[in-house]
């Protein structure tokens, strides 16, 4: 029985390994191969460069930026998203009235297509039509007109960026982690209140440490989603303003495709695998983590 | 170490539904071991969270030590609770799980260690303090479980059915560290199980519970030999008591009082005529399935209990005199299915 | 305890601010988009009138706009057709693989399991320079094929991951039962398993699907002609008419778009969870 399964299992798995191989891992190679080359959209062949483009890319002012922003705002992100997610999924674990609907209106944002989210924004936060300036105008923190442009001064940009990945990501965050506190048997919470823990001790003590792994989840799938993402910086500021919203994706897209330049714009994306390599491993560590409790 | 008492003490959880705990008086003795005993659904753990603070009740009072404790949180009613999975902390050690009531309430850190340990070598798991729940087997667990809830000396123990997550084999050494725990810290304990065996072993006194009603409070040889009603004579004793009804009254006697007649010498026995049906061998006992034969008796299923020190023969198709001593029959009122005084018999 | 239940009070006060501050700031947006579409262009492009209300009567304007001057249907046309076909793909791979790793390969199916996982963490953007070139080659450039081959090596991962976990929920016993009783392994996959995880796939059916309408970065690079693009790429780009912004119709796209996928997701929400707590966290 037992080699026939292995063979059954082997066969109904091939299809899928073997689209993945081709689909996934071929291309990966092949990123590889092109960020040694010198690749280009319309021109067929490609030669063998050494480390050319990690030159050319490492001495160019708007990699530096785009580097420094990947990461910045993938850190400021995910600070942001794991303290607002954990207060939003303690507030929300005991069933009150209209708890279905509040869940609906909070899922929101992040099943909206990442696009539609961004350019909705994008309106928000617009130079001369934003709502969030005509409410600061009205409550006299700005004169009318000279309100700061939020996605056009660099600053502002930034901060712009960050908000609005943490918008799409709260309510992820807080869906996974609600569901790490809901599995955590009742009776636990119950023996600590008897033992004399009260709300707080109850919660740095025994409910956030049992939900560990899964914040663990949660913040490696936000850190991914953000470092990986080119739609909304693309959409909000295209990456301006002077760089000042540069991420890697970007710049892989606009030099690779937009540029045509096959070969920088791989060299450049081959730059997120480190972060991606690292988050893999913590990713499996939780994994086993989690299974073990 | 104090007396719990209820008083009316009822719990509704839907309105218009019948309640789950329904008008309970109960009061404990110092130091007693007292077990709640039912079905499920019979409301004993509802009863047993409402001492302990955890469910509110809808009416009636309960008091520890003289106290009201109604408004009480649990952690100020000074009690300690056992439950059914044990509840230990599985991301701390067992140290940690023990000394977290110590934290929990402010108790100073240079006595720590020492209740701590003091804990621990009363239930013999000092070896155990560094490691983690998941590594320990279900009796270690138990023992860890009751550690935690020692350290704090609290005035009531609360058990929720705890051995009934081991198996068989382990859950009647459990019981037995249960009550040789018990004579040492003399605390007052309720504990709560389905299992009439636990309860009948462990008990000092039974309370027995069905539907949220209390149907009798007594020593365990009082519910057995003396049961309140139909529901108390045959949830206690297995097989349970045999009843014979009639219009007028119901007889009831236990399968080790029917014996073949020749045990049962004497003017006071009640003869009759029994057909062997099935025949269940124990090993110290054997259990004969049957019925009585005669007119009045409908082809009710009657047990009877031998030991293996009685002889045999009684085989399947065969048919015997048994008989029942007088003083061994329980009278019940068809009606109201509690105890009466003995009734003429309905049948010869 | 009087001070007790000051605290209780304060607490639940605090709780209810905190959902409902939670929830206007996530739900904003939406509320605003509501707005935008129906308000009038002269109301929508004064910065002297309160946005948060009609000042002049509420416009179809925008909806008539987007609905037949723009090429949004054909968008959401293209979307769906690829929507549909890529879940199709998406069940014809997933299904026995993750039965497969669920099942039948032992310690090999849990690193097999997790090999899977891991390649969910490949993004598009580092595929899609070479798989852009691949989908030249194959001749699948600015048609709707070229997504429709490559969203599954999203889906499928995901799929894949899923539906481990329903299919682990499923005793083995109801499948030793069914072959005890005649069938062959395979089988008991097709007529007991499947059945029983009618749940689970619809599941991952919507929630593929959801994945596909939210794609931006593969159909923004493969796909170049206006009436072959999907919604999510054809509503930022093509609504937008050299500088110039249709607010109105921009935020009625996004509207319309959004809602239904909200509703769908938000049905099937519970059942993702329990399939995503049984298997990732055993």
């Amino acid at each position: 029985m037992a080699v026939e399964n292995r063979r059954l299992g082997a066969a109904m798995f091939a299809p899928a390994a073997l689209y993945i191989v081709l689909l996934i891992g071929a291309p990966f190679a092949l990123a590889v191969m092109y960020a040694f080359s010198d690749a280009r959209i319309g021109t067929t062949g490609f030669h063998y460069v050494g480390f050319e483009n990690f030159r050319s890319i490492l001495q160019s002012p708007s990699f530096h930026a785009a580097l420094r922003n990947s990461i910045v705002f993938t850190i400021v992100a995910q600070i942001i998203i794991i303290f607002c997610s954990t207060v939003l999924s303690i507030a929300l674990e005991k069933p009150f009235r209209g708890r279905k609907l509040v869940r609906l209106l909070i899922l929101l944002p992040w099943v909206a297509p990442i696009s539609l989210g961004a350019i909705g924004w994008k309106w928000i936060l617009d130079s001369i039509y934003s709502v969030i300036t005509w409410v600061l105008v009205w409550a006299h923190v700005y004169k009318p007109y000279s309100a700061p442009m939020w996605l056009g001064e660099p600053h502002l940009a930034m901060a712009s960026v960050i908000l609005v990945h943490c918008w799409r990501l709260i309510p992820f965050s807080t869906v996974i982690m609600l569901a790490g506190l809901t599995a955590i048997p009742k009776e636990i919470p119950e023996a600590a209140s008897i033992d004399g823990a009260g709300f707080w001790r109850r919660l740095f003590w025994i409910d956030i440490p049992m939900m560990a792994p899964i914040i663990w989840v949660a913040v490696l799938f936000g850190t991914i989603f953000t470092f990986t993402d080119m739609t909304v910086v693309y959409i909000l500021t295209a990456g301006g303003p002077f760089d000042s919203t540069q991420t890697l994706p970007l710049l892989a897209f606009t030099t690779g495709i937009q540029g045509s330049d096959l070969a920088a714009g791989a060299a450049t994306s081959l730059f997120l695998v480190p972060v991606l390599i690292l988050i893999a491993y913590f990713m499996l560590r939780a994994a086993y983590r989690a299974e073990v409790v | 170490m104090a007396v719990v008492e209820t008083r009316n003490l009822v719990k509704v959880f839907k309105q218009g539904d019948l309640g789950a705990v329904n008008n309970v008086n109960l009061e404990t003795r110092e130091g007693e071991f007292l077990v709640l005993l039912g079905p499920s659904g019979s409301g004993k753990t509802t009863l047993l969270r409402m001492i302990a603070g955890l469910e509110a009740p809808t009416s009636g009072e309960i008091r520890i030590g003289g106290q009201l404790v109604n408004e009480l949180t649990p952690r100020e009613r000074g009690i300690a609770m056992v439950f059914q999975s044990y509840a230990l902390y599985p991301h701390l050690s067992v140290y940690e799980n023990i000394v977290f009531p110590l934290k929990a309430q402010r108790v100073p850190k240079d006595q720590h260690k020492q209740k701590v340990e003091w804990a621990a070598s009363l239930l013999g798991i000092t070896s155990l303090l560094s490691r983690k729940p998941r590594q320990l087997s279900g009796g270690e667990r138990q023992r860890v479980a009751l550690a935690r809830a020692i350290v704090r000396e609290p005035r009531v123990f609360l058990l929720d059915e705890p051995l009934s997550n081991l198996d068989a084999k382990l859950r009647a050494s459990a019981r037995e560290e249960l009550e040789s725990f018990h004579d040492r810290i003399k605390t007052t304990t309720i504990y709560v199980t389905h299992d009439q065996v636990e309860a009948m072993a462990l008990g000092d006194r039974v309370v027995v519970l069905n539907k949220g009603k209390v149907r009798q409070i007594g020593t365990p040889k009082e519910v057995y030999d003396e049961p309140a009603d139909t529901f108390v004579a045959t949830f206690l004793g297995s097989p349970p008591m045999n009843l014979l009804e009639f219009s007028e009254v119901i007889v009831g006697f236990r399968p080790e009082a029917f014996l073949p007649s020749a045990l049962v010498p004497g003017a006071a026995a009640v003869e009759f005529n029994y057909r062997v049906n099935y025949v269940e061998y124990l090993g110290a006992e054997r259990d004969l399935y049957g019925s009585l034969e005669g007119a009045g008796f409908e082809s009710k299923e009657i047990v009877s209990r031998l030991s293996w020190t009685m002889p045999s023969g009684y085989d399947v198709g065969t048919v015997h005199e048994f008989s029942v001593h007088q003083s061994d029959l329980r009278f019940f009122d068809p009606k109201t299915e509690k105890r009466t005084q003995p009734r003429p018999y309905p049948w010869r | 305890m009087a001070s007790q239940r000051v605290r209780e009070l304060g607490a639940r006060i605090l709780h209810k601010f905190v959902i409902l501050v939670s929830t206007v700031l996530l739900a904003f947006p939406f509320y605003w988009m509501v707005i935008a579409t129906f308000k009038q262009n002269v109301d929508l492009y004064n910065t002297d009138n309160n946005p948060f209300k009609f000042n002049l009567s509420p416009t179809l304007e925008h909806l008539r706009l987007l609905f037949f001057d723009t090429r949004y249907v054909r968008w959401l046309g293209n979307t769906a057709l690829v929507g549909v076909i890529v879940v199709a793909i998406t069940l014809l791979l997933a299904l026995p693989a993750a039965y497969a790793l669920a099942r039948l390969t032992g310690r090999w199916g849990q690193r097999m399991g997790i090999a899977i996982f891991l390649t969910y963490l490949v993004p598009p953007t580092l595929l899609f320079i070479p798989l852009s070139r691949i989908v030249a080659l194959l001749g699948l450039q600015d048609t709707i094929w070229s997504v429709v081959v490559v969203y599954p090596t999203f889906t499928v991962p995901f799929s894949i991951w899923l539906l481990m976990g329903f299919f682990k929920a499923i005793p083995r016993e109801l499948e030793d039962a069914a072959m005890v009783d005649g069938l062959t392994h395979f089988g008991a996959f097709l007529k007991l398993v499947i059945p029983i995880s009618v749940s689970g796939i619809l599941t991952v059916v919507i929630f593929t699907f959801t994945l596909v309408t939210q794609e931006f970065v593969y159909a923004l690079t493969f796909i170049s002609p206006e009436s072959q693009q999907m919604v999510g790429v054809g509503i930022p780009i093509f609504l937008v008419r050299g500088d110039v912004y249709f607010w109105g119709s921009l935020m009625a796209a996004c509207l319309i778009t959004s809602v239904p996928i909200a509703l769908l997701y938000n049905m099937f929400l519970d059942r993702f969870i329990a399939g995503f707590t049984v298997g990732a966290v055993k």
